[in-house]
């Protein structure tokens, strides 16, 4: 071909690895494998991943969620014994949907946000369970409390995106979660159930 | 007849509740006065209910002699406080709804919701439940003095007309 439309082919073909090295916009910090390469380290998609909460107050279920929170995930589904992952929750970022509830649960008694902003979670274990189910067993800290937390996750693969989707029962006196006055558990109940739906780009397949 | 003084009763309990609960700061003690007035309300809507079908399939007494301006102006405040008996527990279980709170009578009982969670909604429903309430309130106010005046200026007896028949 004319050497004009070859120098533009070119250029374009050599663009389009440039484009593939620009990583996807999320809250994770990069991990250091980010490199120009298209089997990246798996990454918290932020939009679509969700952490939710529901408490039971005189027997109404509240549904809350957190908005701001982070995975970093280093997990080979061939090898899941070898697989970590830690996670983080800015707890100020907390909603109930309504803005009055929502300044109560950054106060002493409930989350004590502005004074212990961040939950974290360090798995020390994953283990497969078969049929692309995983139990991951680890430590939460929360609220200055720190206690092992074990949690079935479903792992479904589609275009690229892994979804995982698990959840837990916790119990909110064990980390001192609406203390005082709101310890009574006729109020609001002990078990607060804990859902989430994490979306990671760069897993392998399953 | 029964039901009318229970009613009676939990009415202006419950609209007591609701006027001193409003302005309260968060606390468990509030979330404790909110539930009983959600379902104090459902109660009444339920024994409203059984009251309006006892009315629609009982004759009530004829009414008792008085100018006739105060017979309609009787007639129309009975039924103004049946529509507002279920216009105001309605409004508050929307409201509950639209705010994100379904309810749970006495705990147990998961009642459906018929609004969506919208906050906008919630504030128009939580203004709409409060002016009728407060309407409600106002006629009820007017029905115990007519009441009253009946019995005690006019002593026509009409007190006992909501009283256990005499044996």
């Amino acid at each position: 071909m004319k050497p004009i439309r070859l120098m533009v082919l070119t250029a374009l073909l050599a663009s389009v690895p440039a484009s593939w090295a620009q990583t996807k916009p999320s809250t994770a910090a990069k991990p250091a494998a980010a490199a120009p390469a298209p089997a990246a380290a798996p990454q918290l998609q932020a939009a679509g991943s969700e952490l939710l909460f529901v408490s039971r107050q005189m027997g109404v279920p509240v549904e809350g969620r957190f908005k701001k929170f982070d995975a970093q995930l280093s997990f080979d589904p061939k090898k899941p014994e070898a697989g970590r992952v830690a996670f983080t929750i800015d707890l100020g970022s907390a909603s109930l949907g309504a803005p009055e509830f929502d300044a109560e649960l950054g106060k002493a008694a409930w989350f004590d946000s502005k004074r212990l902003p961040q939950a974290s979670f360090q798995s020390s274990a994953i283990k497969a369970l078969g049929g692309g189910k995983f139990e991951v067993s680890g430590k939460l800290s929360l609220k200055g409390q720190t206690r092992d937390l074990s949690v079935p996750i479903s792992l479904s693969q589609a275009g690229g995106i892994t979804t995982a989707n698990g959840s837990f029962v916790l119990k909110r006196l064990e980390f001192k979660i609406g203390d005082g006055e709101w310890a009574d558990t006729s109020m609001v109940a002990n078990e607060v159930q804990v859902k989430f739906k994490l979306l990671f780009s760069g897993v392998a397949a399953l | 007849m029964a039901l009318h003084w229970l009613l009676a009763l939990l009415i202006i309990a419950t609209f007591g509740f609701g006027v001193y609960m409003a302005d309260l700061p968060f606390s468990p003690s509030r979330l404790k006065l909110y539930s009983w007035h959600k379902w104090a309300g459902v109660t009444i809507l339920l024994l409203s209910t059984l009251r309006l079908l006892w009315r629609l399939s009982h004759r009530p007494p004829a009414d008792a002699p008085m100018p006739a301006w105060q017979a309609r102006a009787a007639h129309a405040t009975h039924l103004l406080l049946y529509v507002l008996f279920f216009a105001v527990p309605l409004a508050g279980w929307a409201y509950s709804s639209a705010a994100g709170f379904p309810i749970v009578w006495f705990g147990v009982l998961p009642l459906p919701d018929f609004v969506p969670v919208d906050k906008a909604l919630a504030d128009t429903l939580k203004e709409t439940h409060k002016l009728l309430a407060f309407a409600m309130a106002g006629l009820v106010l007017m029905h115990i003095a007519a009441a009253l005046k009946h019995q005690l200026i006019d002593r026509d007896g009409l007190l006992l007309r909501m009283m256990p028949a005499r044996r």
